[in-house]
């Protein structure tokens, strides 16, 4: 019995880890750039969250701040921090299709995105330490997190059914953008070669921070879901990549559907490590993730990504 | 006979191709000077407690240059040396207590067991690439410092410390692990220089700058990166050996923490990437802020990570990036120089 | 008043002047083509034209107004459209919606996806592949068919027959000609000489990056281009023996 309930706590904690991966998949899918402050970022959406709450507003209308907050962040940080990072790769012409490496011999160059969001991590975390301690906290849901649906002889947590269906719902909702809109089909193009994309009237510039804007939405929603239901600390933001990153891989680059599947895979290692030794959950699914790296690097579903 | 004559084409010496040259000799014999000061004169100069600061120092030094090889020549950034810092303070302990060598064999014996864990632990990273290589590493380091911490023999939770030194003199002790610090920092930096200016190490710069066109020419690119890595991450845990010998112990938070991978990163970044200077200069700068800044307590991070940022943006080449562009203390460049056209010609017969 | 007007255009890659002062004008419904050699400066030419690449000195004018400094991305909204060197249409969109994305810039004109559609029937039968698993000559069809749904008031087209075969570049220039007879104005890199002029009213020759040629297409005989082409000059040599 208490397998099966690890069982469905894993799933659902599955929901959770797909919601914080939608963003990182979709930022790596645009524009290649893999953001090591995606972590850190959704624990900062959370603290705005709980000091809303602690001002009094009430948790929905706290989530329907943060989240538009987030996109214009996103926006802004693409434009003033990611853009001119990428604008070192391969020297100013990212309007070439072929990934021309014109490294510079002496500079961060291509390795500039990354640095960049690394710097943002190392100093968005230890300023939330400073202005909030490494206490641990959690929003108060007045009794949500704690409410149970039976089923069977299970209870299952209100919180957790709602984070999967919200990440089920917000992976349909980013394909059906991506696949169905004009700017969605923007976006897709400009993936696929930036330069083209600008001879068809894409501005390059401002589409990754539409994406990049559209990214921090889903993680600002994913990390209130984060601390709704967990103590939190700047420090877990640290954790949070790791899981979203692990959840993306599992899955298989190139697929959002597939981060669902990623998520639900981790949660389970995770949930069914915690009963076997309740220490080592995390490190359960740390290894899990190593061994689909090993066995199946393409992950669950892999799709073949256009180079 | 009349008719036009092809001109007569003048003869043309080669280009001559040097390294080095008297920039290099004079930085070179600055380097050694500062060497000696720091081995002869420091010593009996300053506290003791600076000089296990200065130990730090030199410990940054190795990071630096190590985490540059991987990212600077071999285009690899990796956000999970901490690791094999983690390693090389463990296998420490380990080596020096449990096994009893002596605290120097212990050492460079951990930096071993560094590389060996590195080589199977590339076989997995390497199936990643780019940014997730870089979270990867992370995992990596996150599933040592867990499984470390699982282990009883090492300590759990609370780590170990260090007995090898009980009994000893602290000063003895200090003076010891200062010098064997300052000829360490002294032998990886000349190794690394060595490296790069031979055959390998322009197979490394090859493979950076273009993996495809360095397969086509033979450049064995997988083996290459393979040896950065695994040598990169021996370096790590020589540092990492080094800080637990000074600090006399290590705790799985502290040793295994991403605050080193951050601490390279800016020393690399700021210092400048991709030469061997670079790192010399960050780390130093790396140290004078943090003893400056120490009183600030955490915001020295938000200052640090800030300034590595603005520097990727601003100044990607790093402080060295802004000595004059010929200017090198460490010889790596060729120069090539070319002789005068024209210098001897027969003339022109016509008719 | 032309529709395209470009004057002392001089286009550099660091030190390297590609285009050194070129000067060319296009009327309304013209078809000129450029030719030359590798190198001579063609592709850098329609970069500026279109504004990926931006010229160190000079004016490009559309409709009489200067688009010389307007990014790629203004510059087809304005009406200019190119058809890049190796089609680079977008692998993961299908055939429609590679086709769609020439919708974006919203410009309106006789083009429409019907029109497209009825110009190059075999794309239509695969409007829902993949544009990555098209062959070239298709992939070609494609990136056309993408430019003229910008509904362009000039038409770039960028090595056309690059990398295909005589056939599939005879069917491609079949729809040029069509094309072009519906009053589009066009300029059209290329080094296939015999389909070139076959397409173009005049005709504009380059060779290290200056204009050595200018003549109608009409009764242009090829050993003048190829002359052109290759830098030969045919007047005679000075006799050494004279003292």
């Amino acid at each position: 019995m208490d397998w099966l309930n690890a069982g469905v706590q894993g799933v659902l904690l599955g929901g959770q880890y797909a919601l914080l991966a939608c963003g990182l998949s979709l930022i790596f899918g645009v524009m290649r750039i893999v953001n090591l402050a995606h972590g850190v970022l959704a624990v900062l959406a959370a603290y705005l969250s709980l000091v809303l709450v602690q001002r009094g507003l009430p948790l929905w209308l706290a989530v329907v701040v943060v989240v538009p907050v987030f996109a214009a962040l996103g926006y802004a940080m693409q434009r003033g921090l990611f853009n001119p990072a990428l604008a070192q790769v391969g020297g100013s012409d990212r309007s070439t299709s072929r990934s021309a490496s014109r490294s510079a011999s002496r500079s961060a160059g291509e390795l500039a995105p990354l640095l960049v969001s690394f710097g943002v991590a190392v100093a968005l975390t230890n300023l939330l330490q400073e202005v909030f301690s490494a206490d641990t906290r959690k929003i108060p849901t007045g009794g949500l997190a704690s409410a149970g649906v039976p089923l069977g002889e299970l209870s299952v947590g209100v919180l957790p059914l709602i984070t999967l269906a919200v990440a089920v719902a917000v992976i349909a909702l980013v394909q059906l953008f991506l696949a169905r809109t004009a700017t969605g089909r923007a976006m897709r193009a400009v993936a696929d070669d930036a330069g083209a994309a600008a001879m068809m009237g894409v501005d390059p510039k401002h589409m990754y921070a539409v994406a990049t804007a559209l990214a921090f939405a889903t993680l600002a929603l994913a990390g209130v879901f984060v601390g709704m239901s967990t103590q939190f600390s700047p420090g877990y933001g640290e954790l949070v990549l790791l899981f979203a990153f692990e959840a993306v891989i599992i899955g298989g680059l190139g697929s959002l559907w597939g981060t669902l599947a990623g998520g639900v895979v981790l949660g389970l290692a995770q949930t069914i490590g915690a009963q076997i030794d309740p220490q080592s959950g995390v490190l359960a699914g740390h290894l899990v993730f190593l061994a689909v790296l090993v066995v199946r690097p393409g992950g669950l579903m892999p799709r073949s990504v256009p180079a | 006979m009349t008719g036009p004559t092809p001109p007569a084409t003048p003869p043309t010496t080669a280009p001559t191709v040097t390294r080095g040259g008297r920039g290099s000799w004079a930085g070179g014999g600055a380097m050694l000077l500062v060497v000696v000061l720091l081995a002869a004169v420091v010593p009996y100069a300053v506290t003791l407690g600076a000089l296990s600061s200065l130990v730090m120092l030199f410990a940054l030094v190795i990071l630096g240059t190590t985490w540059n090889l991987l990212a600077g020549y071999g285009g690899m950034v990796s956000v999970g040396q901490q690791a094999y810092v983690g390693v090389g303070g463990y296998a420490l302990i380990q080596l020096a207590d449990a096994v009893g060598a002596p605290p120097w064999a212990a050492v460079l014996a951990a930096g071993l067991v560094g590389a060996a864990i590195a080589l199977p632990t590339s076989y997995l990273v390497f199936r990643l690439a780019g940014g997730y290589f870089a979270i990867g590493t992370w995992v990596v380091a996150e599933v040592f410092r867990l499984v470390t911490m699982q282990i009883d023999g090492l300590g759990g939770g609370a780590g170990l410390s260090l007995s090898a030194f009980r009994g000893t003199d602290p000063v003895e002790r200090v003076a010891f692990v200062y010098w064997f610090a300052l000829a360490l920092m002294v032998a990886v930096v000349l190794g690394t220089c060595l490296l790069m200016r031979s055959r390998v190490g322009l197979g490394l710069t090859a493979i950076r700058d273009d993996r495809v066109a360095a397969s086509s020419l033979g450049v064995a690119v997988d083996r290459g990166r393979r040896l950065v890595y695994v040598a990169g991450s021996a370096g790590a845990a020589l540092a990492g050996a080094l800080i637990a010998l000074s600090t006399l112990g290590v705790t799985p938070g502290s040793i295994y923490s991403v605050n080193w991978t951050a601490a390279m990163i800016f020393i690399v970044v700021v210092g400048g990437i991709g030469t061997i200077e670079g790192p010399i200069v960050g780390a130093v700068l790396y140290w004078v802020l943090q003893q400056a800044l120490a009183p600030l307590g955490t915001w020295y991070l938000v200052v640090l990570g800030a300034v590595a940022v603005a520097v990727v943006l601003l100044a990607p080449r790093g402080l060295w990036g802004l000595a004059p562009a010929r200017f090198e203390l460490f010889p790596l460049t060729h120069h090539v120089r070319r002789p005068a056209v024209g210098a001897t010609a027969p003339p022109v017969t016509g008719r | 008043m032309s529709v395209l007007e470009v004057a002392g255009l001089e286009v550099r890659y660091g030190d390297l002047t590609a285009v050194d002062g070129v000067a060319l004008s296009l009327a309304e419904g013209e078809t000129l083509a450029v030719l030359g050699a590798n190198g001579a400066g063609k592709s850098t030419l329609l970069a500026a034209l279109a504004g990926t690449h931006l010229p160190a000195s000079g004016q490009v004018l559309l409709d009489g107004e200067p688009v010389t400094r307007l990014p790629a991305h203004r510059r087809v909204r304005r009406g200019i459209a190119l058809v890049p060197e190796g089609r680079r249409i977008f692998g993961s969109l299908s055939v429609e919606e590679n086709l769609l994305m020439g919708r974006f810039p919203k410009r309106d004109g006789p083009w429409d996806l019907r029109a497209v559609y009825d110009m190059f029937p075999l794309v239509a039968e695969m409007k829902d592949r993949r544009g990555g698993v098209l062959s070239g000559g298709q992939q070609q069809a494609v990136a056309i068919g993408r430019a003229l749904l910008a509904n362009p008031r000039v038409l770039l087209l960028d090595e056309v027959s690059l990398g295909l075969a005589p056939t599939v570049v005879a069917q491609l220039y079949d729809a040029v000609r069509r094309i072009t007879a519906e009053g589009t104005t066009a300029l059209v890199v290329e080094q296939d000489l015999d389909q070139a002029l076959s397409v173009a009213d005049r005709v504009q020759c380059l060779l290290g990056g200056r204009t050595v040629l200018e003549a109608p297409a009409a009764g242009l005989d090829r050993d003048t281009v190829a002359d052109a082409y290759f830098g030969i000059t045919r007047s005679p040599r000075p006799d050494p023996t004279e003292a």
